[in-house]
C-alpha cells in the first residue's frame, strides 16, 4: 500500500535534516504504529507524506500503490487515497463543517473521474457516520472545528476519514489531548474503518492508544530513522521501560 | 488666495456645463442645494475625507469615457418576483420597466412628479442637507441640484415584492445623475434592490426616511464594468423601533465611492450597513460611513469586507457618533481586507466619538492574507488550491453577506461572488 524508501527530508528554510533515511512498508489491511521520543521526526513524516509546505525531500521516495506521491499536490495525494488525521485540526471560521466535507468528497470524486454525490445522498451518509461517532447535527452545521473541544476536533477528523474512505490513513498523535472516554470513541471510529484494502499508520507517544487500536507492527523512530520494528509487545516495552533502553540497545 | 481662486474655478468649471432644472415643486430645494455646492466647493484631494480617494474624475466637467463591458452573466435579481424600474445611462426606460403601481406603495418619477407630491417636497434634499454637517458631501448637494431623474417611493404598507432599480450602461461617455427619495410610513416595510453599472460616471443619491416601526431593506450590486466610476450617497433617518439594513456588493469598477449617512433619531432603532467588495487590478473602492446615535437604545452595525488583488485599493472611513443623550447605544464596526498579494492596499480610518456614558461600542480593522494552515487543511482533504482559496475567501466575506436577511438574496450575492472568484483565480 504505502512504501517509503530511504526518505531524507530537511527543512526548506534552514539547513536542518529531520528525516535521515526512513524505510517503511505498510501493507493493505495492516495497522502500523510509529512511536518515538519528541523530535524524532514522527510528525514531519506525516506532513511530508501529505504535502505540507516547508520541507524539502533530499533523497528517497514514497509510493502509494506504486505511485510516487512526493511529486503530487496535496489535493492529488488526497484523491489518490491518502488521508492525514491532524494532530492539531485547523479551525476554519465561516466554512460550515457540512459544506467543507461535501466539497472535499466531491472534489476527490471529480479528480478520480467519478460522479458527484447528490446533496440528499450525502446528507444520509453523513448523518449515519456522524451518529456512530456521536457527532450531533449541530456540530455538522458549525464552522469547521470552530469552538470544538479537543475531543470533538479529533472525532471530526475521524468523521472526515469515514466520509472520504481513503486507502491509506495516517493518524498523527490522534490521542493527544483526549481523555480516556474520548480516546475510546475515536479508537472505535478507527477500528470500524479497518478493512482488507486499507492501511493505517498510527503515530503516537504513548502505548495507551494502541490498547484500543491494536497494531500489527510497531516501529520505534529516533533521530529521523526507524531504529527498531516488532510486534505489539514492543509498544508495551516502551510503556514499561521508556525509550532509553531501546535507544541504548540500538545505538 | 491662489488656492481659493483655483478651487472656485474647479467648481465653476463643473457648474458651467450644467443647467439647473427649473419650475416644479423641487425648484427651491435644487436652488438651495446649488448654494450649498458653491459654499462648500467640490471636493479636492486635500480635504480630510478625500485623502485616500482622488476626487478629480468625479468632479471634472464631463465623464472620463468608460468602455462598455460585455457581461455574459444573467442579470442579477432577474429571476425574482419584483417590480423592475429601468434606467439606461440615467434615462428612464418606460418600455423595459414594469408598471409602477403596486399595493402598499406609490412610485412616481422625479422628472414627472407633479406638485401634488407634497411628501417629497418636504424631503427632497432635506436629509442630504442635514447630512452635510459635520462632514461636507458636496457631490451629494450637486446631485440634489442637478438630478435629471429618479424615483419617489412612498411606502404606506407592505408591498408584496421588492422594488428593483436596474441601471444599464450603454454609452461610453454617459454622465448620469439620479436622485431617489423613499419614505416609509409607520409600520411599513419594503425591500429596494439596485443593480447595474449605470453610466460611465454615476452620481446617485438616495434619501430614506424610515418612520417608527417601519423596516427598510436595501441590497445592491454595482455593475461589473471595469471602467465605470460612481459616487453614491445614502442619507437615512430612522424613527423609533425602525429598522434599516443596507448591503452592497461591488465587483470591479475603476472608482467607487459609496457614502452612507445614517441618523438614528428614534429610540430602539436598528441600522445595519454592510458591504462586500472584490477588486482585481485597476480598482479603487471607498466606503465612507457616518452613523449618528441621537436616541436611546439604538443598535448600529457597520460590516465591510474587501478582497483585493493585483494592486487593487480599498478604503474605509467609518464613524460612529454617539450624542450625549444616546444612552444604551450598541455600536459595532468592523472593516477588514483580504490582500491576495503584496501590491494591493487597504486604507482604513475607523472613528468613534462618544458623548454618552452608558454605551457599548466596538470597532476593529484588519488586513491579512489567506490563512496558509487552513488552505493546507482543505487541500489535504482533496480540495484543489483554487476552489480552496475561493472557499476561504467566501468565508472571509461571509460576515458582510450574512447581513442580508433574505436567504434568496443572500444566495444570489454569494453565487455572484463565487463566480467572480472563479474567474479571477491566479
Amino acid at each position: 500500500m504505502l512504501s517509503i524508501k530511504n526518505l531524507h527530508v530537511k527543512l526548506e528554510e534552514e539547513d536542518k535534516q529531520i528525516l535521515k533515511g526512513v524505510d517503511l512498508e505498510i501493507e493493505a489491511g495492516k495497522v502500523h504504529a510509529i512511536m518515538g521520543p519528541n523530535g524524532s521526526g514522527k510528525s514531519t513524516l506525516s506532513y511530508v507524506l501529505s504535502g505540507k509546505d516547508g520541507y524539502e525531500v533530499t533523497d528517497g521516495e514514497a509510493l502509494l500503490e506504486g505511485e510516487d506521491i512526493l511529486e503530487m499536490e496535496p489535493e492529488e495525494r488526497a484523491a489518490a487515497g491518502l488521508f492525514l488525521a491532524f494532530q492539531y485540526p485547523v479551525e476554519i471560521p465561516g466554512v460550515g463543517n457540512m459544506t467543507f466535507l461535501r466539497t472535499a468528497v466531491n472534489a476527490q470524486r471529480k479528480a478520480r473521474g467519478e460522479e458527484e454525490v447528490s446533496a440528499a445522498d450525502f446528507l444520509k451518509l453523513i448523518r449515519a457516520r456522524a451518529k456512530e461517532l456521536k457527532i450531533d447535527a449541530e456540530m455538522l452545521k458549525r464552522p469547521v472545528n470552530v469552538g470544538f473541544s479537543g475531543g470533538e476536533k479529533k472525532r471530526n477528523e475521524i468523521l472526515q476519514m469515514a466520509m472520504l474512505e481513503p486507502k491509506m490513513c495516517i493518524l498523527d498523535e490522534t490521542d493527544s489531548g483526549l481523555d480516556v472516554d474520548a480516546m475510546k470513541l475515536v479508537a472505535e471510529g478507527v477500528n470500524a474503518l479497518r478493512s482488507e484494502g486499507r492501511g493505517f499508520l498510527v503515530i503516537t507517544h504513548y502505548q495507551r492508544l494502541l490498547d484500543h487500536i491494536k497494531p500489527d507492527v510497531v516501529h520505534i523512530m529516533a533521530d529521523g530513522r526507524i531504529v527498531k520494528s516488532g510486534g505489539p509487545e514492543l509498544a508495551l516495552e516502551v510503556e514499561n521501560n521508556g525509550y532509553s533502553d531501546i535507544l541504548a540497545e540500538v545505538a | 488666495m491662489g488656492d481659493v481662486a483655483e478651487n472656485l474655478s474647479l467648481t465653476d468649471a463643473r457648474l458651467a456645463e450644467m443647467s439647473l432644472p427649473t419650475g416644479g415643486w423641487s425648484e427651491a430645494a435644487r436652488s438651495d442645494a446649488l448654494s450649498r455646492v458653491r459654499q462648500m466647493d467640490l471636493p479636492e484631494r486635500r480635504d480630510e475625507y478625500w485623502k485616500y480617494t482622488r476626487p478629480d474624475t468625479l468632479t471634472q466637467p464631463g465623464a472620463v469615457p468608460a468602455a462598455l463591458f460585455n457581461n455574459d452573466e444573467a442579470p442579477i435579481f432577474g429571476e425574482m418576483d419584483r417590480l423592475n424600474i429601468v434606467f439606461v445611462d440615467g434615462v428612464f426606460d418606460a418600455e423595459a420597466s414594469d408598471d409602477l403601481s403596486l399595493e402598499g406603495i406609490r412610485i412616481d418619477r422625479l422628472a414627472e412628479a407633479s406638485a401634488d407630491i407634497h411628501w417629497a417636497r418636504d424631503l427632497y434634499g432635506a436629509l442630504e442637507a442635514k447630512g452635510q454637517d459635520p462632514v461636507q458631501r458636496p457631490l451629494a448637494a450637486l446631485n440634489t441640484a442637478f438630478a435629471t431623474d429618479g424615483v419617489l417611493i412612498h411606502v404606506t404598507g407592505k408591498p408584496s415584492k421588492p422594488i428593483n432599480l436596474t441601471y444599464h450602461h450603454r454609452s461610453e461617455t454617459s454622465d448620469a445623475i439620479l436622485h431617489h427619495v423613499i419614505k416609509l410610513d409607520a409600520g411599513a416595510e419594503v425591500t429596494v434592490l439596485e443593480n447595474g453599472p449605470a453610466a460611465a460616471r454615476f452620481n446617485k443619491c438616495m434619501e430614506v426616511d424610515v418612520a417608527h416601526d417601519a423596516t427598510f431593506h436595501h441590497v445592491r450590486a454595482q455593475g461589473r464594468d471595469h471602467e465605470r466610476r460612481a459616487a453614491t450617497h445614502i442619507f437615512a433617518r430612522l424613527g423609533t423601533e425602525s429598522v434599516f439594513k443596507s448591503f452592497t456588493l461591488t465587483a470591479n469598477g475603476v472608482l467607487t465611492r459609496n457614502e452612507c449617512v445614517i441618523e438614528l433619531t428614534g429610540d430602539d432603532a436598528v441600522a445595519h450597513v454592510a458591504g462586500a467588495c472584490v477588486g482585481d487590478g485597476d480598482f479603487h473602492h471607498d466606503d465612507t460611513v457616518f452613523i449618528t446615535h441621537d436616541a436611546v437604545g439604538c443598535e448600529s452595525r457597520q460590516v465591510f469586507k474587501k478582497v483585493l488583488r493585483n494592486g487593487a485599493t480599498g478604503v474605509f472611513q467609518g464613524k460612529i457618533l454617539v450624542k450625549k443623550d444616546a444612552q444604551k447605544t450598541d455600536g459595532y464596526q468592523i472593516s477588514q481586507s483580504l490582500l491576495l498579494d503584496e501590491d494591493s492596499q487597504f486604507l482604513a480610518k475607523p472613528e468613534l466619538e462618544i458623548y454618552a456614558d452608558d454605551v457599548a461600542c466596538s470597532h476593529g480593522s484588519t488586513s491579512g492574507a489567506i490563512d496558509e494552515d487552513a488552505l493546507f487543511y482543505l487541500r489535504s482533504r482533496g480540495v484543489p488550491e483554487g476552489p480552496a482559496t475561493d472557499l476561504l475567501t467566501l468565508a472571509f466575506l461571509a460576515e458582510a453577506v450574512e447581513e442580508i436577511e433574505n436567504e434568496d438574496l443572500r444566495e444570489e450575492i454569494n453565487a455572484r461572488l463565487s463566480a467572480w472568484l472563479e474567474r479571477h483565480r491566479s
